[in-house]
């Protein structure tokens, strides 16, 4: 796992001693920033997003940085393999990454204060449920998931594909595994 | 020959409308005169929209300043003159800013052209305003994120939409005597730049439209997130600012061109929906009103 200070990369990005994520140039630069540190990090590698030291995060500024980040890693056949999971969100901060979430189809890990990690923005009742039984089991096959949510196989991997490849789960094999954790 | 534009006693965003109406009758090359003299009252909003009155003459306007003191040096407080020197030929003596103690000026008039700008705004409001906006108005910590928000992304459209630099205010007032009964923060952010109409001109809402005006586009983009780019993260400031704006009971009002609509209407308070054939006045100009919040018991 990767831990990036998010004011760090805003101040560096802008040469500016800025904590507050604001304008969409500001989501830009950021987020470029990031997308070069990100790059640098092994495939398959976890980056921990750190908000804490953030002051006000728009939705302008949300868009061009967040939504804009994972849109690439959630293609089809992405460049790269890396996943994201955000951390130290306040409630403004939520409100601001869920509406865009949700404006583009996508969804994040965040990691709220008491340590869960919660899924956020555009998620079916059903991709959550699968999602939370991945985060309680730790690693599971699509058998027992199948088993354990009532639905047929081939509907529960095409679910658990899809968690995948928008980045909310990692498969490794024939396996399903939270972020964060040893494949 | 020089047109004399007499401002009202009251410069508030109602009252403007008289001053744009006098505005209609000149031609954009006139020479004019705003006349302040008599004018008592200024809310963020008339201080702005007359420097954005001043960014849109071809010829720059001569300007007359308030006769009573006490407001003309609320508006030398107010930075207002700092920056309708450049843009208006002064024809009376302005009094110099004089520092005070509490005052309820929480953003001078400031302006609004680059990235840095909004990023100095935020930190402002956020130093100066947020115990007041706490303490005053009663608004939880995460309200004051939702103030200051609300102000980056009206800031951020300037920037990205108008194709000329703004200017922001904010002030709060004592409303006890008027309908709404309690203390309230107004901001005012004004441009003189293209307007919703001509910046939604290749959307794809214009495309749809059998009709295509001010009223229309200003609907477009405040009510239904238009942008004029399609990407759909686009639109997402501007229903920030409407949710926000609901959720504290405040009043929102956007004026472009030759219409103006008030999308979100408290009980506190009467206005119309939609107006439709304003005289029209460059830009757009966008107003939030947000009362002290009222505990239920």
């Amino acid at each position: 796992m990767t831990h990036i200070d998010v004011q760090s990369a805003l101040a560096e990005s802008l040469s500016m001693p800025y904590h507050d994520l604001v304008t969409r140039r500001t989501g830009a630069a950021v987020r470029t920033f990031i997308e070069h540190q990100l790059s640098g990090l092994a495939d398959g590698s976890v980056a921990f997003l750190d908000f804490s030291r953030i002051g006000v995060l728009d939705r302008s500024c949300a868009d061009e940085f967040v939504a804009k980040l994972m849109l690439p890693l959630t293609v089809e056949h992405p460049s790269r393999d890396g996943y994201v999971v955000l951390h130290g969100l306040s409630d403004g901060h939520l409100d601001s990454i869920e509406q865009v979430l949700h404006a583009h189809g996508l969804a994040l890990v965040v990691q709220f204060p008491d340590g869960i990690a919660h899924l956020v923005g555009a998620v079916t009742d059903v991709e959550r449920r699968l999602w939370q039984i991945v985060m309680v089991s730790g690693r599971v096959g699509v058998d027992g998931l199948a088993a354990e949510t009532g639905l047929a196989i081939d509907e529960a991997l095409a679910l658990l594909d899809s968690l995948a490849r928008r980045r909310l789960v990692r498969r490794d094999h024939d396996c399903y595994c939270p972020l964060g954790t040893a494949a | 020959m020089t047109a004399v534009i007499t401002l009202p006693a009251s410069l508030d965003e109602p009252n403007f409308e008289s001053v744009i109406e006098q505005l209609a009758a000149v031609p954009d090359d006139a020479k004019v005169l705003v006349d302040a003299r008599h004018c008592r009252f200024a809310t963020p909003y008339g201080l702005t929209a007359l420097l954005c009155l001043a960014q849109s003459r071809l010829e720059k306007p001569d300007f007359a300043p308030p006769e009573e003191e006490s407001t003309a040096s609320y508006w030398a407080r107010a930075s207002f003159f700092k920056y309708a020197e450049e843009l208006y030929t002064m024809r009376g003596p302005v009094p110099k800013p004089r520092a005070t103690g509490a005052t309820d000026v929480l953003l001078e008039v400031t302006p609004v052209a680059k990235n840095e700008d909004v990023h100095a705004i935020v930190t402002r409001i956020q130093e100066k305003a947020t115990q007041i906006l706490t303490s005053t108005l009663d608004l939880e910590p995460r309200a004051t994120m939702g103030f200051s928000m609300t102000l980056s992304e009206a800031c951020s459209n300037i920037i990205e939409h108008a194709g000329r630099g703004g200017w922001v205010m904010v002030q709060r007032y004592n409303w006890s005597k008027r309908r709404v009964g309690r203390d309230v923060v107004q901001i005012a952010v004004n441009d003189a730049g293209v307007g919703f109409r001509r910046s939604l001109e290749t959307s794809r809402a214009r495309a749809l439209a059998d009709r295509w005006d001010d009223a229309i586009a200003l609907e477009s983009g405040v009510m239904n997130a238009v942008s004029r780019l399609s990407d759909p993260g686009r639109g997402q400031g501007l229903k920030g600012i409407r949710g926000w704006v609901h959720r504290f009971d405040g009043k929102l009002t956007v004026r472009s061109g030759k219409a103006r609509i008030a999308p979100i209407i408290p009980d506190w308070d009467d206005d119309v929906p939609r107006q439709d054939d304003l005289p029209n006045f460059p830009g757009t100009q966008l107003q939030v009103i947000i009362p002290k919040r009222v505990v239920h018991a």
